[in-house]
């Protein structure tokens, strides 16, 4: 039996005593997978897992409050479980993770770019194939080949949790982590590079092209406001609804500042993001902050208080008495 | 129908620059990673062969607009009495958006029913729409995309009705034909030549698009087969599961008109601003009481689905209120489709 044969039977034997089973399916077309939800054994059947399975599944646990859930987790969906749990955002006993080892997933961005180098279009994607390390995509009537190490999201060329961190049902056997401990980051270093005046007319340039869909805020499984969020709130009322560059920024600085030391970096803001705008860099660059004071990455373990989340009388590396 | 033009692509900017000198022009531009409509700068590229992310909407309907501004004051002569100052401004600058996809264009139709009824005659939107000329390019194989379904909503890749002009990609260039008065005007360029000779082509290109569109699903009874299930609440949790209620879909959308309004006020003078709204967001109808009557993402999913599939074409004559241009397919972040979700509804009808 394959590992997803042997996963769908898993889910199979635990789909009773659950509201449903939260993994991925088949899309419209041949590149896109979809969330699936579910419900039946015929739901099960239609699981996928591969490099296309994008999206973070994490995201819907908090809607279903009171209810006993399950989820399917690459390495970097379970630690927004682990966060949320973390967070108390979503009890422990209703919730089922179930998990398989990961070796990474596609960025759609960089398939449309390869695509469009080879002269045809994503939207007319008929086929894909992949065997573990290379992504071959039909589309215009040729087929390109890319090394799913040059197509993959740059999330996967750094992680450190191919297997979830948590889970109930794991099914195959924990694999390495295939990146180096301490990978360079290419989004921070560029942005490093820059001068102030510099970054800031970068992301003004991004910003300009935002619609203020609120997709980055909508996918992150950390963002839990979500209904009641300042970016849309009357009163408070920090955010005018003009649309300038400047009040869009305001809103990603807010969402950026509000995930500082929560977020794990799974990157669905940026993915969902329609407009391509790289909005992740800012959570990441917080996020690297956290981790030089702190010691403190997000959604590794269950027990762990985020450092934000407590309150210490001498932080470890903020020497508030001695400087 | 007037005759047939041509324009060879190495004379493009010259037209471009000719219409840029009168009016504000619109193209589409690559942006990052994706493709908007910006005002044309000689040297610009403008990109024709795909749909571009955002849809021109903002000419007519901007993302945000003032309204009117207001001053609040002191009458001198009698300082117990309050003073207020409306100053509003429709004016409109005339705008040619030149290389949208004809749904992109097409989706007027559906907000000039609302916006310029006998009712509640709209005359921002108006002004907005009376200074706008749109220059299309129809479709061409290639550019056929696995989310469009214009075929299905009554509509085709070469559809000229809410074009001014259709522009049809050929070897060497672009057809052009006047489908308006205000089109055939723009038509007057020294840029462009007689195209009698390229017409049997551009012919060529928009029955092979067709082609590739193949035949569309027969989906004349979605207005009431979405009036059957508006009270089944499994039927639409099962639709809207993955949905994240972002407003990528709304707002990306040529048809998608509904707008709020917010006052920003500074002292005792201030703005008040229409802006887009988006209905998957939960403020969308929340009441000032706190009640919402669509409080989950299956309730607001079934508005927006029933609005373009069901209550709009019953109001309008069958009119459909989605042009079919697949951006919320496409740009939603866990691949919602609103194909799937009308052809489940229409199955559901049938039992």
């Amino acid at each position: 039996m394959s590992r997803l044969e042997e996963l769908k039977t898993r889910i199979k034997e635990a789909l009773p005593g659950l509201e449903c089973v939260i993994g991925w399916q088949k899309g419209y077309d041949p590149l896109h997978n979809t969330p699936l939800f579910m419900r039946t054994d015929a739901d099960v059947d239609k699981l996928e897992w591969g490099p296309l399975n994008v999206h973070n599944p994490a995201v819907y646990l908090p809607t279903f409050t009171g209810k006993k859930v399950g989820v399917v987790v690459k390495g970097c969906d379970s630690r927004s479980v682990v966060e949320l749990l973390q967070e108390n955002l979503i009890n422990r006993d209703n919730v089922v993770i179930f998990g398989m080892p990961c070796t990474g997933v596609i960025d759609l961005s960089k398939v449309k770019a390869r695509l469009a180098g080879a002269g045809v279009s994503a939207g007319t994607v008929t086929a894909v194939t992949d065997d573990g390390k290379t992504v071959s995509v039909t589309a215009g009537g040729q087929t390109t080949a890319m090394p799913l190490a040059e197509v993959r999201a740059d999330k996967c060329g750094r992680c450190q949790f191919p297997n979830a961190v948590l889970a109930d049902a794991y099914v195959g056997d924990p694999i390495a982590p295939a990146a180096p401990a301490a990978a360079a980051d290419a989004d921070l270093a560029a942005l490093d590079a820059m001068s102030v005046p510099e970054r800031m007319a970068f992301w003004r340039y991004h910003m300009e092209r935002c619609i203020r869909c609120y997709a980055c805020r909508n996918a992150c499984p950390m963002c839990v406001c979500r209904d009641h969020c300042i970016a849309q709130s009357r009163e408070p009322h920090w955010l005018t609804q003009d649309d300038t560059a400047t009040e869009k920024l305001m809103f990603q600085v807010v969402h950026a500042l509000h995930l500082a030391g929560r977020c794990t970096e799974c990157g669905e803001c940026q993915r969902a993001c329609p407009m391509d705008i790289p909005v992740l860099a800012l959570k990441k660059h917080l996020n690297r902050t956290i981790r030089d004071l702190f010691d403190y990455q997000a959604g590794v373990d269950p027990q762990a208080i985020p450092p934000l989340l407590q309150f210490k009388l001498e932080e470890d590396n903020i020497k508030e008495r001695s400087w | 129908m007037a005759a047939v033009k041509y324009i060879a692509s190495d004379k493009l900017p010259d037209w471009l620059k000719s219409l840029a000198a009168k009016s504000r022009v619109l193209v589409p531009v690559a942006e990052g990673g994706g493709v908007v409509f910006r005002p044309y700068a000689p040297g610009c590229r403008p990109v024709f062969d795909s749909d571009a992310t955002a849809p021109p909407k903002g000419a007519v309907f901007p993302a945000c607009q003032e309204l009117f501004r207001y001053e609040q004051g002191k009458d001198p002569e009698d300082p117990g009495k309050p003073t207020l100052k409306l100053i509003a401004s429709t004016e409109a600058e005339p705008t040619v958006v030149f290389g949208a996809k004809p749904c992109g264009a097409r989706g007027f139709l559906i907000f000039d029913r609302v916006y310029i009824g006998k009712k509640f005659p709209d005359p921002y939107y108006i002004a907005a729409r009376e200074a706008t000329v749109f220059v299309t390019m129809a479709c061409a194989a290639a550019n056929v995309e696995n989310t469009c379904f214009c075929h299905w909503v009554g509509s085709g890749p070469a559809d000229g009705s809410g074009s001014d002009v259709l522009l049809t990609p050929v070897a060497g260039g672009y057809t052009a034909e006047a489908v308006t008065d205000k089109g055939a005007a723009l038509l007057e360029d020294p840029a462009l030549a007689d195209g009698a000779a390229k017409a049997d082509e551009a012919a060529a290109v928009k029955a092979a698009a067709r082609e590739v569109l193949g035949e569309a699903p027969d989906i004349a009874a979605s207005p009431a087969a979405l009036l059957a299930a508006f009270d089944d609440a499994d039927f639409w949790r099962d639709q809207s599961d993955k949905c994240v209620s972002c407003g990528a879909c709304t707002y990306l959308c040529p048809t998608c008109y509904c707008f709020t309004i917010t006052d920003e006020p500074k002292g005792m003078s201030g703005r008040r601003m229409r802006s887009w709204d988006a209905c998957m967001h939960f403020q969308f109808t929340l009441e000032a009481s706190g009640h919402n009557p669509r409080p989950t993402k299956a309730h607001r999913l079934k508005n927006r689905v029933g609005h373009k599939f069901s209550y709009y074409p019953t109001l309008h004559d069958g009119l459909v209120a989605c042009c079919g241009c697949g951006r919320c397919i496409k740009s939603c972040p866990v691949s919602v489709d609103i194909r799937e979700i009308v052809q489940n509804a229409v199955a559901r009808a049938k039992g």
